[in-house]
Order: structure tokens, then sequence, then C-alpha cells
């Protein structure tokens, strides 16, 4: 958990930004993004559909299409990592960062056995004999708690609930005992219950691994249980970020206070369900000035001109708000 | 996997003889019968009754028809109409000939097939890209009959570097009888690298924009992984179309084998039909058409064996 500054951080990015540059489209999906985290220290960037958590995490992978334009810096364990030619990035994924999406169907082939998925990636990273890489994705379906995972391993992926295949791929992730694990909401496909499940699995991985995770979701409720800090993304831009119990307890921007108070979750309790008016802003055609202003209640002339400052308390909170000091003390 | 295979094999028993029904029906589709049209108008009714009885055709059509396949299961198709030969040796040695072009034909024109459709598909959009689909292009709609008579008169008439006709002699040494193959080889193979070639490429595109494949990268496989789960989730609708095709090149090109006057299962069929010899069409076409199911069946299999999704 987060105890203090004497570790180097596993991760840090800074000033990350991508723009998708095609004939006569210029979307600027992430604008300069800026964190660190600490190994077993988990980050939540919290945000809604469109708002450039997916590009984030594909762009931190090396994974985004050649034409999209990504720059920043970004180092993993110390090294730099962004711009690393391909054979050297292929080792980092899967291996010293992995990713967990959203549908496991997604992240799954259909024609090769889970066993057979898992064990490639060991093969491929740790240049191991196929049956020691076998016995190895053995231990880690047991270690993702699937029942009988003997027999789970000669499974095809269309062969397994939907809860079980989510455990699958956590074991896949995990297979090379990575220091970052990116996590693309990876529980709103799934039925409470099991999100959950899934939810704990993860936390209790993390404390027998200690590797730091990014859990990218637009869920407010699994936000609340799983991390330790939040950032609020909005256009591609970090507006808050602050621990957990600050961002729920006390936000400052006034879109997460419009996040949280459009979702029912435990910090909220008793305060009444409302919507933020409006739709997130076109990325191709960003406003200058704060790109949550049009659908701003507290809106004034100067969010609409230049650059937001951005406003920090000495609890180590942040917002990027004209107005955010007023507005929590009223 | 087992079951599936013995149910594909039952299936195909009702499709075989279904074919042979219609193959068998053939001899009916000329008007009259066989003995009419054979015999000299002179003849005497005693022996015309004579003949018919000795070819079985005076018993009721289903009897007819239960000896004729009984027959043509122990590979006796009777005496060509024509020159009084057993069917199935001509037959035997034809479809020897036509194995030998579809087996080339087919190794040739699905490898440069799978090749193109791969790499146009990997730079999609790019020259290579371009470059294969304007030759699978060209190779679809060209007639086979003016390629087969263009190389043949650039590589035989103009230049001296190939025969132009025929299988050679049995005589010659190995290295001058493959020369005879090239030509014929080349202009069947075409088809099958057209066809294959864009089905490759429309498969592995439709892969690569599938979440997975983005996975795959995800998990820190190299190139060469990553091609071989495209290769796996591609192959079940080229297979399918691989057996489809070789099953055309093994009914023999009649119209290659015509121009190279490569005596095959095509050209054979090509006479039988010119000479009216039924036996030897009827031979044929039942010989053919029972590859043709037997190569769907294995295509069937096989498609399942790869694909899990398949077995049901
Ligand atoms: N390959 C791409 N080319 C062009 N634009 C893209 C590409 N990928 C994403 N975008 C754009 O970038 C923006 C951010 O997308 P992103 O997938 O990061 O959103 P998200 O926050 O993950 O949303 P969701 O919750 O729906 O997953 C979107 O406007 C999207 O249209
Ligand atoms: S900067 Fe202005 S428009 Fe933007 S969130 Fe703050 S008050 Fe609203
Ligand atoms: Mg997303």
């Amino acid at each position: 958990m987060p105890d203090g500054t004497m570790q180097p951080p596993v991760l840090r990015v800074e000033d990350l930004t991508v723009r998708f540059t095609r004939r006569n489209t210029d979307v600027a999906a992430v604008n300069g993004v800026d964190f660190s985290l600490q190994a077993g220290e988990t980050l939540t960037i919290l945000g809604e559909s469109g708002s450039g958590k997916s590009v984030s995490l594909k762009a931190l992978m090396g994974l985004l299409p050649a034409y999209a334009g990504v720059s920043g810096k970004v180092w993993l364990n110390g090294k730099e990592i962004l711009g690393l030619p391909a054979a050297a990035l292929a080792k980092l994924r899967g291996g010293a960062v992995s990713m967990i999406f959203q549908e496991p169907m997604a992240a799954l082939d259909p024609v090769y056995t889970i066993g057979e998925q898992i064990a490639e990636t060991i093969v491929q990273h740790e240049g191991c004999d196929n049956r020691t890489a076998m016995k190895r994705a053995l231990g880690l379906l047991e270690q993702v708690k699937i029942p009988s995972a003997e027999r789970r391993l000669k499974n095809f992926p269309h062969e397994m609930s939907g809860g079980m295949r989510h455990r699958a791929m956590i074991a896949l992730a995990l297979a090379c005992k990575p220091s970052v694990l990116l996590a693309d909401e990876p529980t709103t496909a799934l039925d409470v219950t099991v999100q959950i499940q899934i939810l704990l699995l993860l936390r209790q991985l993390q404390a027998e691994l200690g590797m730091a995770i990014v859990f990218v979701t637009h869920d407010v409720g699994a936000a609340a249980e799983i991390s330790d800090r939040i950032a609020v993304m909005y256009a591609g831009r970090f507006v808050e970020t602050g621990t957990t119990r600050q961002v729920m307890r006390e936000p400052m921007h006034p879109y997460t206070q419009g996040l949280l108070s459009s979702t029912v979750h435990g910090g909220m309790r008793g305060r009444a369900l409302e919507t933020i008016p409006g739709s997130p802003p076109n990325l191709a055609e960003l406003p200058p000035g704060c790109a949550f202003a049009p659908r701003c209640r507290y809106a004034v002339d100067a969010c609409r001109q230049g650059d937001i400052p951005v406003v920090t308390t000495e609890t180590g909170a942040m917002a990027r708000c004209v107005r955010a000091e007023e507005l929590v003390e009223a | 996997m087992l079951l599936f295979a013995l149910r594909r094999l039952l299936q195909a028993i009702p499709i075989l003889l279904g074919v042979s029904l219609v193959v068998f029906g053939l001899v009916h589709i000329v008007p009259g019968n066989p003995i009419d049209m054979l015999m000299p108008p002179e003849a005497s009714p005693e022996v015309i009754a004579q003949m018919k009885a000795a070819f079985g055709f005076d018993k009721p059509l289903y009897m007819q028809f239960l000896l004729w396949l009984l027959r043509a299961v122990q590979g006796d198709f009777g005496l060509s109409v024509f020159n009084a030969t057993p069917v199935w040796g001509q037959l035997l040695a034809a479809l020897e000939n036509t194995f030998v072009l579809a087996i080339l034909g087919a190794a040739l024109g699905f490898s440069m097939g799978i090749l193109c459709g791969m790499v146009s598909a990997l730079y999609h959009g790019r020259w290579p890209d371009k470059l294969f689909s304007a030759i699978a292009t060209v190779g679809v709609s060209l007639p086979h009959y003016w390629c087969a008579i263009v190389l043949v008169l650039v590589c035989a008439v103009l230049h001296d570097w190939l025969p132009a006709q025929g299988m050679g002699d049995d005589t010659l040494p190995l290295y001058e009888r493959l020369q005879y193959l090239v030509l014929p080889v080349i202009t069947l193979s075409l088809i099958p690298m057209g066809v294959i070639g864009r089905l490759v490429r429309a498969t592995v595109l439709d892969i690569l924009g599938q979440d997975f494949v983005g996975a795959l990268s995800a998990k820190g496989l190299t190139r060469w992984p990553v091609i071989r789960h495209i290769a796996k989730n591609a192959a079940p609708p080229v297979l399918a179309l691989m057996g489809l095709q070789f099953g055309y090149l093994l009914g023999g090109s009649i119209l290659v084998e015509t121009v190279f006057n490569w005596p095959g299962s095509g050209n054979l069929l090509n006479l039988a039909i010119f000479r009216r010899d039924i036996p030897v069409l009827q031979a044929t076409i039942l010989v053919l058409a029972t590859f043709f199911v037997l190569l769907n069946l294995l295509v069937d299999i096989a498609q399942a064996a790869i694909d899990p999704r398949i077995r049901r």
C-alpha cells in the first residue's frame, strides 16, 4: 500500500499524449497524462466512455496502430520504455507489464486450449520447454481458483462459463509475474456477484504477488472497491486525482461531483441521483480551456480561455478546475 | 471427435447412393435403350432380345440398378462400347494421369495462393497487397484455354523451351518427362491460386480485425507465433475451398487436357461423350463423384479437428 516515497515507482508516466491523425481528422485522445505507481499499489482511472482510458493503456503497452502519434515519457522499473523497438517491447508485454481485457473472448484465441495459450506465453518469455510451461499453467489456474483446473487446462474458451474465462484471462496475464498489471474494465461485462468475486481475487493476487495495478473503469462502485488512488479522466486529461477516500468523500472537480452523484455508492448515500447534462466532447474539436465547460454548471468566462490551473491540496489531491478551491469551501 | 468422424462417414453413404442412381440413370437419358442404338437396323428381333438378355436390359429397372451397382463396387464397369476393352483399365490409366496433374497443380496453386493471400493481408493496402490483388484478378478471370495457348506459343513455339503436347514416352528419362508437366501444371494452378489467394486474404483480414489478435501481441508473442495463431484460425474456410478446388482439378479440366492433349480423365470424359460411350461415362463420373464426396468428408473432419467449435 502507498506508505511513503521511499521506493522508486515501478511505473512513472509523464505527459503522455496520443493523437490519431488521419487524412482530415485529428483526434486528441490523450492530452498529457501524468502519474506514478508504487509496487502493490492500485490506481483507478475513472471516466466516461470515450474519455481515452483504453487508449492510454494501449499507449503504455505500445499497442496502438502506427498512425497514432504517441509522445511523453514512460518509465517501467526505472527504464524508459516508450518508443522501444518492437522486439524489446514484445519482451516487456506479457512479461513485466501485462494486460487484462473487458471481454475475455477478446483476449483468448478460440481455437487454442486455455492451457496452450498460457503455456505459450511462458515459453515465449522464459524459453522453458512446453512441459514445464504446462505445469506452470496448471498452477496459475489453481491460483485464480478455477475448479478442477487439470481438466480446464484442456478446455477451449467457448467451453467455459463467463466468470471462468475471466479467471483464465487473469491467469494468462499473471503467467510471467508482471510488475504492472493493466486492467481495462475487467469486470464491466460481468454480473454483480461475479464482478465482486473477480475484484476480490485481483486484490488477493495483488497481495500475494505485489504487483502494481492500473485499473480502468467507468464504474464508481468498482473503483471504490479496489483502488488506493483514483484519477478521474475527462476528454483525455486527468481532471482530478487523489486517494480513493479523498476523491469519493471530497470531490473537488465539478465533473467528479457529477459522476459521483449520478451513481449509487456508499459515500454519497442519501443524496438524490442526478445525471450530468450534455455529452462528452468531440475529441477532434476540443474547445480551448476546460473541456468540461459546456456541461459545467459552475462555468465562468475564465474556464473557456487558456490552460486551466491545477489546484493541489496539502494532502496531495489535485484538481484541474478554475473554481476548485471556492467550490470545495462552499 | 471420433464420433463426429463416424457420423460424417455415415452421412456420406446416402449421398453416394444418390450419385450412383443419377449416374445409372444416364443410360436412360439417351432415348430408347443402348442396345436399340447399337444394333444395326436390319438386326432380327430375336438377336435384339438375346442381346438385351445378355446385358440384363430385360430385367426390371431396379434390378438392373442393383446388379450394376454390385458390379461397379467391385470395379466392374463392363466393356467400352467403343473399343470393347474393359472400362476399368482405361479409367485407371486416365485417373493416374489426371492425379499427377491435379496434385502438382494444387500444390503449386495452393501454396502460391496461401503465400500471396497471407502477404497481402499482412501488408493490407500497401504495394504487395495491390500487386497480388491484380495478379489474382487476372488469374481467375483469364480463360484457361487462352492461357494454355499463350503458354504453348511462348514456351514451345516461339522458343523451344518445353514440349507443347502429350506426356512423353515411358522410355524417356524422368527429367524429360517432367518437362511435359510444366505447362499444364502452371495453367491448372492459376485458378486455385487466385481463388485461394483471395479467400486467404479476406479471411486473414477478418481475423486481424478481431480483438484476440491484439491480445496476442499484448502477451508478448513475436511475429511468427502470431502468424501461427492467425493461420490456424483461417484454416477451416480455406480448407473447405481447397477441397472443392482439388475436386475440380481431379475432374480433370477438359479444356486443359484437350489443349495439351493430356490423356487424363477430362480427356476420357470428353471422348466418351463424343463417342456416346455410356459405360465409360458412367464409370468416370461415378468414380470422380465418389472422390469428390470423400474429399469433402476429409475436409469436414480436418476442419473439426482444427476448430473445436465446429464439432457438434
Ligand atoms: N485506433 C483509433 N483511431 C482513431 N481514434 C481512436 C482509435 N482508438 C480510439 N480512438 C478514439 O479515442 C477516443 C478514446 O477512446 P478510448 O477507447 O480510449 O475510450 P475509453 O475511455 O476506453 O472508452 P470506453 O469506456 O468506451 O472503453 C475515442 O474518441 C475514440 O474514438
Ligand atoms: S474549470 Fe470551469 S468549466 Fe471546468 S470544471 Fe471547473 S468550473 Fe467547470
Ligand atoms: Mg475502453
